[in-house]
């Protein structure tokens, strides 16, 4: 081989770093020959500048995140490739106690059904606007993440308009709990393990989850320089390899606990086990004593959740132009469609009988259960994908789609 | 170094009270005085449209860059500062500037020439105040190591009717064997004499 077998990892302690954290700890990594390093780091900024400066060759990132990076619309943005998914689902939508209340009386009921949450919640913004109060103030953690797009697309289906009803703030993870207990904020849009801890603390309510809002949807993908990729394709391989045995192990149901032991030690989340726990088990808390399951909330391994779906990167893409962040024209679609790489993940896991998907993209929200599809090496079964809304994202009719949501 | 005053305003951002007065002492030397330190980033927006800093200087250990970030994309009361990056000519100082733990963003359209003493004066603190806080922590562990030794060979000393010089090289000679480090091996010494003693010893 050439390069070198050491890949220096930055990560943020989220329950999803898990698959880049189990690499490690269980030794997949090394098997695969790999000498792997996991940081953590404490803003995506700082995983940004580090990928940058060379200090990481890969990365724990947002999904979107490598796309705004390559269209250039981030501070010290290099060229950063997509070659592997690290997940699908893991967020939540959480609101304090007090907007919690206002909601039940206008028929919120424990769940986590979209659009029932959602249209007690546009009761209540209506409600305050005509009393003449200050709009509501929801939190994400980056405007360039998964949160921010799904919690608009919520809002937006649900006749909320995120720009004029609602405002829009960045905090980081683990501050969300502390700015809803102190009315900074009314409600937030996280990854685990912050809506489950509101919940168990009894400072918030779960409202919805990613996984309905969106279902099959990438959160955290695996973000690689391409400057170091293309030097080092044996190693980035290998790393692919190892990480996929990583998320078939945190997908298993009898290494639950195991795993969220790891998480929960001080080098990785550094927080309760049984914080970790709830996500895992794709349920979670509706009060500090009562849970409720939601299918797939969280999907380390099943259903390709680690491909990289040119369709995933496309529809960011879509809502980044959506929310006025870039201009669309075919060069920028072009860019980001660039940026996730089905082909790497391929060839590098195709000799060694993973089921792959063998199209590069999908219509988000055709398959309305779960599919058993054609798929080179092994059986594969896709879905149920696509919004709550019943929309439907052909990466084909890219145009059409960012017509019809312009307001 | 300058010799009259600049009038850059600079605002910097430090949760760590002690580097963010380390790093003012030295800017002001440095003749900025046109500066604003913060240590919260509570209320933080409304301190940069009065401060309108030219330049703000902030440490990456701080989990709210990412918030500050959006908040310049999306500010139109403020001056929009960049990241100091934006002039990627000046590799080695970006890298720097990263491996002493700082950042640095600056209003677009100000010369780089103007902002580099600022950021090589914030690298050089920051690096001198990682440099006395490791120093600090090295000497203090120093100082907490040898009073384990002492106690253990004072242990060794009233249980096995050792000399202090005969304790000492057992403990050496122990830790040698088990490659482990003379202060771990006293340790474990102390802890187990607690665990033997009787329970009218236990202090």
């Amino acid at each position: 081989m050439s390069g070198t077998n050491q890949i220096t990892a930055g990560f943020m302690p989220l329950l999803d770093s898990a698959v880049l954290v189990i690499a490690k700890e269980m030794g997949f990594a090394e098997a695969e020959g790999i000498d792997l390093t996991l940081v953590r780091e404490t803003s995506w900024a700082n995983i940004r500048d580090r990928l940058a400066v060379g200090h990481f060759q890969i990365a724990h990132v947002l999904a979107p995140m490598p796309i705004a990076c390559n269209l250039g619309l981030t501070p010290l943005a290099v060229p950063t490739i997509v070659p592997m998914a690290l997940g699908l689902g893991g967020n939540a939508v959480t609101v304090s106690n007090a907007l919690w209340d206002v909601m039940s009386a206008h028929g919120a009921k424990a769940g986590f059904d979209p659009a029932k949450s959602g249209g007690a919640l546009k009761e209540a913004v209506e409600e305050r606007a005509a009393k003449g109060k200050p709009p509501l103030r929801f939190a994400v953690v980056h405007p360039y993440s998964g949160h921010n797009y799904e919690l608009r697309y919520w809002l937006a289906a649900c006749g909320i308009d995120p720009s004029r009803d609602i405002e829009i703030i960045i905090v980081p993870p683990p501050l969300m709990v502390d700015a809803l207990m102190s009315g900074t904020i009314d409600g937030y849009c996280v990854g685990e393990p912050w809506n489950t801890a509101a919940a168990l603390l009894g400072k918030g309510h779960i409202v919805t989850v990613k996984s309905e809002i969106w279902r099959s949807s990438p959160e955290k993908v695996l973000g690689v320089s391409a400057h170091w990729a293309d030097g080092n394709s044996d190693q980035l391989f290998a790393l692919l390899r190892a990480l996929c045995k990583s998320a078939e192990w945190c997908g298993k149901a009898a290494n639950r606990e195991q795993l969220a032991g790891i998480l929960a030690a001080k080098a990785y989340v550094a927080q309760p086990t049984a914080w970790m726990l709830p996500a895992l088990r794709d349920e979670l808390p509706t009060g500090p004593d009562s849970a409720r399951a939601v299918a797939n909330f969280f999907t380390p391994f099943a259903n390709a959740a680690t491909f990289p779906w040119k369709s995933h990167a496309l529809w960011f893409y879509s809502q980044m132009v959506r929310w006025g962040q870039v201009q669309h024209n075919a060069e920028n679609a072009r860019i980001a469609r660039e940026t996730y790489r089905p082909d790497i993940y391929r060839a590098a896991l195709k000799p060694f009988g993973i089921a792959l998907p063998v199209a590069n993209a999908k219509v988000e929200g055709a398959l309305t259960a779960a599919t058993p599809v054609g798929s080179a090496g092994a059986s594969l079964v896709l879905g149920p994908d696509g919004f709550f809304d019943g929309g439907l994202f052909d990466p084909d009719k890219l145009d059409a789609y960012i017509d019809s949501q312009k307001s | 170094m300058q010799a009259g005053p600049n009038p850059l305003s600079i605002l910097l951002i430090d949760e760590n009270r002690l580097r963010a007065s380390v790093i003012e002492a030295g800017l002001r030397e440095g003749g900025y005085a046109n500066l604003t330190i913060v240590h919260d980033v509570v209320g933080i927006a409304r301190r940069i449209e009065e401060v309108q800093p030219d330049v703000i200087v902030i440490d990456l250990g701080n989990p709210n860059r990412d918030m500050l970030e959006n908040m310049f994309q999306l500010s139109r009361a403020v001056k929009r500062p960049i990241a100091m990056f934006v002039d990627r000519s000046d590799s080695a100082s970006i890298a720097a500037a990263v491996d002493a733990g700082v950042s640095a963003y600056v209003v677009d359209g100000l010369k780089q020439e103007r902002v580099k003493p600022i950021l090589d004066m914030a690298i050089s603190r920051f690096n001198a105040f990682s440099r006395m806080a490791r120093e600090l922590e090295e000497a203090r562990s120093e100082l907490e190591n040898r009073k384990l030794i002492d106690r253990a060979k004072g242990i060794l000393m009233s249980t096995r009717g050792l000399s202090e010089q005969q304790a000492y090289a057992l403990l050496r000679k122990t830790a040698m064997n088990q490659n482990r480090k003379l202060s771990e091996i006293a340790e474990s010494l102390i802890t187990a004499a607690g665990l033997l003693a009787p329970p009218d010893e236990e202090s």
